[in-house]
C-alpha cells in the first residue's frame, strides 16, 4: 500500500503509477461503455429494423375473374397481407382492375406516381385523374398529362382456376416500382 | 406589523439561503439587458415559447383520451370533439396553438434576421433557432397525422412518394418512416411517439441552449444604422451598452412580452372558440378515394410547388431544396457574421424577406385554391351557361354534350364554371383554328391527354364545331396565318 507522495514531486518514476482512484475511474468509464452498448445497440436495432427488413410481396386474391367484365376498368380492394389486429380501415387497400379480354388483366395501384394521391377512373373519357396536382393517365396506365414522372404502378397479375391474384403488400413509390 | 414583516423577511432569507433563489434570479430573469431591447419587436421569441407551453399542456390533456391506434384514433377524435367535456375546446386550442406557433416563430425569425441578431457572437443562438424551426415544422407535420383522417392518410402517402424519390435507400427510408411496407397501425404509433416524445423533447433541449445563449451572450441591442459589428470590438461595446443602459429583464424589460403573451392567448382562445378544431374529416379509409387530400395551412406552399415546378426538376427540388435552404440558414451567421445590423442599411436582407413572404404567401394562396387540380365533379355538376347554348346548330349542341360527358369540364371551365387546370373554353374559337382544335383534341399535348382513341371521328367533328362557335359575340373565328387569303372557317 504505497501512498502517493504528499508534496509535489519532480521525479519521473511515480506519476506513471496508476492509483486505485484512477483505476476505478477507468473501470467506471469502461463498464458504462459496455452497459451503454447493451442498451443502446438493441435500442437502435429496434428503431432501424424496419430500415433493413426487406420487402416481401404476397400473393393476394382479388376475386373470381367474372367479377371483372371484359373491356372495363373496375375498382377493387384487398386486405393488407401482413395486417395487425388494430389496423382498422387502413388494412383495406384499393386498386383499379382492368380486364382487357379473357385472362388478360392489368391491375393498377391507386397511388398516383407523382405524390401518391388516389387516382380516380373516368369510364367515359377512359382516363385516370388525380385530385392533387392534376396528373392524368390513359386506360393502360401510361402517362397522359400532368406532373407524374411515369405511368401508373402495376401489380404483377396471376390468373389461376378462374381467380385473379396480384402480388402486393408494399406501398408503391419511385424506389419500389414493382408494387 | 413590523414584527410580521421581519418574520416574513426571516423566512425568505432562510429559504433563499437554502435554495439560492436571488442568485438564480440575478443570473436568469434578472439578468441585465439593454433597455432598447424592451421593444415590441422583441416579443416574438417569448411568444413562440409560450405557444409551445400551451401545446405541451393541451397535448397532455388530449393524450389522456386519444388512442394512437389506426383502428381507434378516428373514433377517439370524434369522441374528443363531440362528447368529451370541453374536448372540442382543447382540440381547438391545440390546433390553433400550432398555427400561432408556426406563424409567430416565422415572425421571430424574420425579426432576428432583419435586426442582424444572428451576427457575432450569437451564431449558436441562430443555429439552434434553425433546428428549433425544423423541429416545430416536424411537430406540425406529425400533428397533422395525429388527426388521423383521410387527409392524414393521404398526407402520409405524399410523404412516402417524396421519400421514395431518395436515390439508393428510398425504399428503406419509406419502410422506416412507415414502420413497415405500407401505411398501417405501426405508422400511426411511430408518428405518435415522434409527436409526443421525441420532437417535444428535442425542442426542450434546444430551447435550453437557445435561452442559455441569450443569457451568456446577451440579447441583441436594438441596432442603430451605422453601428457596425466587429469581432474585435463588439464584446466591449456590448458591455458598455449594458453598463450605460442595462436594466434587469424582469421587471424592467418584460412588460411588452407580458402584453404580447396575453394577446397571443386571447388570439388562440378566440380562434378556438370561433372556428373550433379542424376536422376530423372523412375516416382514414383508403377505399374512400372520393377525397381531396390537402395538407394543413403551413405546408400548402410545398403542395403548390409540387404542382407548379417543371417536372424534370421535381425530385431534385423536393429532396435538394430543404438541404440547400438548410445549408444557407446554417451558414448565414458565418458568411454574414459582422458589419451592419440595422435593416435600414441592409437592402438585400429586406428584399430577401419581402421576396420570401411574397413567395410563401402566393404559393400558399395557390395551394389553397389549387387551380391545377381537376374539378372531379364538374362534368356532371356544372351547367353550361345559357349563352353558350343558344343559337347553336345541332352538330354544335352535340359537341357541347360530348365536352360535358367526356369530362372535359373537369379541367376546362366555360366562362369560369368548371375546372381551372386547362384554359377556359369561353373564347377558344377565337384563339385556335379548326385545324389546331382537331389536332389538340386528338393528340393532346401541353398537359392535355390525347383523346384520339376515345372519340369517334363524328364526336371530334362535333366537339370542334362547338368550340369554333365559342367566341365573344362579334369576334371572328381564329384564322390560319399560313393561308391569309382563306376566309375564317365556320
Amino acid at each position: 500500500m504505497n501512498e502517493e507522495p504528499t508534496k509535489p514531486c519532480a521525479c519521473e518514476a511515480s506519476p506513471k503509477k496508476t492509483s486505485r482512484r484512477d483505476f476505478l475511474l477507468a473501470a467506471g468509464f469502461g463498464l458504462n461503455a459496455i452497459a451503454g452498448a447493451l442498451i443502446g445497440i438493441p435500442l437502435v436495432g429496434y428503431v432501424v429494423s424496419s430500415f433493413f427488413k426487406p420487402n416481401k410481396l404476397s400473393q393476394i386474391l382479388l376475386g373470381p375473374v367474372e367479377d371483372f367484365p371484359e373491356g372495363k376498368t373496375r375498382f377493387a380492394s384487398y386486405k393488407n397481407p401482413m395486417p395487425r389486429e388494430w389496423d382498422g380501415q387502413t388494412a383495406d387497400i384499393p386498386c383499379w382492375v382492368r380486364r382487357i379480354k379473357g385472362n388478360e388483366f392489368q391491375v393498377f395501384a391507386i397511388n398516383c406516381t407523382h405524390l401518391g394521391c388516389p387516382v380516380r377512373w373516368f369510364e367515359e373519357s377512359k382516363l385516370f385523374m388525380c385530385p392533387c396536382h392534376g396528373g392524368a393517365f390513359y386506360e393502360d396506365g401510361s402517362h397522359a398529362a400532368g406532373p407524374p414522372p411515369r405511368g401508373l404502378y402495376t401489380y404483377e397479375v396471376k390468373v389461376e382456376n378462374g381467380k385473379l391474384f396480384i402480388m402486393g403488400g408494399v406501398i408503391p413509390n419511385l424506389s419500389n416500382q414493382n408494387v | 406589523m413590523n414584527k410580521l414583516i421581519d418574520a416574513a423577511r426571516g423566512v425568505f432569507l432562510w429559504v433563499d439561503d437554502r435554495l439560492h433563489i436571488s442568485k438564480l434570479y440575478e443570473s436568469t430573469a434578472g439578468h441585465h439587458v439593454p433597455q432598447s431591447s424592451g421593444s415590441w419587436f422583441y416579443v416574438f421569441g417569448s411568444a413562440t415559447l409560450l405557444c409551445f407551453m400551451i401545446q405541451v399542456a393541451t397535448g397532455i390533456m388530449l393524450a389522456m383520451v386519444y388512442v394512437p391506434s389506426a383502428a381507434e384514433a378516428y373514433t377517439t377524435l370524434e369522441y374528443l370533439t363531440f362528447h368529451q367535456y370541453l374536448g372540442w375546446f382543447l382540440r381547438g386550442v391545440h390546433y390553433w396553438g400550432s398555427n400561432f406557433m408556426v406563424g409567430i416563430m416565422l415572425l421571430h425569425m424574420t425579426q432576428v434576421f432583419l435586426f442582424g441578431a444572428y451576427k457575432y457572437p450569437r451564431e449558436i443562438t441562430w443555429i439552434t433557432g434553425v433546428v428549433l424551426m425544423v423541429l416545430t415544422l416536424g411537430l406540425a407535420f406529425t400533428g397533422q397525422v395525429m388527426r388521423f383522417d383521410e387527409d392524414a392518410y393521404w398526407g402520409l402517402g405524399i410523404g412516402v412518394a417524396i421519400m421514395g424519390r431518395v436515390p439508393f435507400i428510398g425504399e428503406q427510408l419509406v419502410n422506416m418512416m412507415l414502420g413497415g411496407p405500407i401505411i398501417a397501425s405501426d405508422t400511426l404509433s411511430r408518428f405518435f411517439a415522434l409527436h409526443v416524445f421525441v420532437l417535444p423533447g428535442g425542442i426542450l433541449a434546444l430551447v435550453s441552449i437557445h435561452l442559455r445563449m441569450v443569457l451568456t451572450k446577451g440579447i441583441n441591442e436594438y441596432p442603430q444604422p451605422g453601428m457596425l459589428v466587429r469581432r474585435e470590438t463588439y464584446d466591449k461595446e456590448y458591455a458598455a451598452i449594458l453598463k450605460k443602459e442595462g436594466v434587469p429583464f424582469f421587471p424592467k424589460a418584460i412588460s411588452k412580452d407580458l402584453v404580447a403573451a396575453a394577446i397571443v392567448i386571447f388570439g388562440i382562445v378566440a380562434c378556438a372558440c370561433l372556428f373550433g378544431p379542424k376536422g376530423p374529416f372523412g375516416p382514414p379509409d383508403p377505399v374512400q378515394i372520393d377525397t381531396l387530400p390537402r395538407p394543413d395551412f403551413y405546408f400548402l406552399w410545398i403542395f403548390a410547388i409540387a404542382a407548379l415546378m417543371p417536372d424534370w426538376m421535381e425530385s431534385v427540388a423536393l429532396l435538394g431544396g430543404p438541404v440547400i435552404i438548410g445549408i444557407i440558414l446554417f451558414a448565414l451567421p458565418f458568411f454574414n457574421g459582422t458589419g451592419e445590423k440595422s435593416w435600414r442599411r441592409r437592402p438585400v436582407a429586406v428584399m430577401t424577406v419581402i421576396l420570401t413572404y411574397l413567395s410563401l404567401g402566393l404559393l400558399t394562396y395557390l395551394g389553397h385554391t389549387s387551380p391545377w387540380s381537376p374539378d372531379m365533379n364538374a362534368w356532371k355538376a356544372d351547367p353550361t351557361p345559357k349563352s353558350f347554348i343558344e343559337g347553336r346548330s345541332p352538330l354544335e349542341l352535340q359537341g357541347s354534350l360530348v365536352i360535358q360527358s367526356m369530362q372535359c369540364r373537369n379541367c376546362h371551365a366555360i366562362d369560369g364554371i368548371g375546372g381551372q387546370r386547362g384554359p377556359d373554353l369561353a373564347d377558344v374559337g377565337a384563339r385556335l383554328t379548326k385545324d389546331q382544335l382537331v389536332r389538340q383534341v386528338i393528340q393532346g399535348g401541353g398537359n392535355m391527354p390525347a383523346y384520339g382513341n376515345n372519340l369517334s371521328p363524328d364526336q371530334v367533328d362535333a366537339v370542334v364545331a362547338y368550340m369554333v362557335s365559342l367566341r365573344t359575340p362579334g369576334v371572328a373565328a381564329a384564322r390560319d396565318s399560313s393561308q391569309p387569303g382563306r376566309p375564317p372557317m365556320e
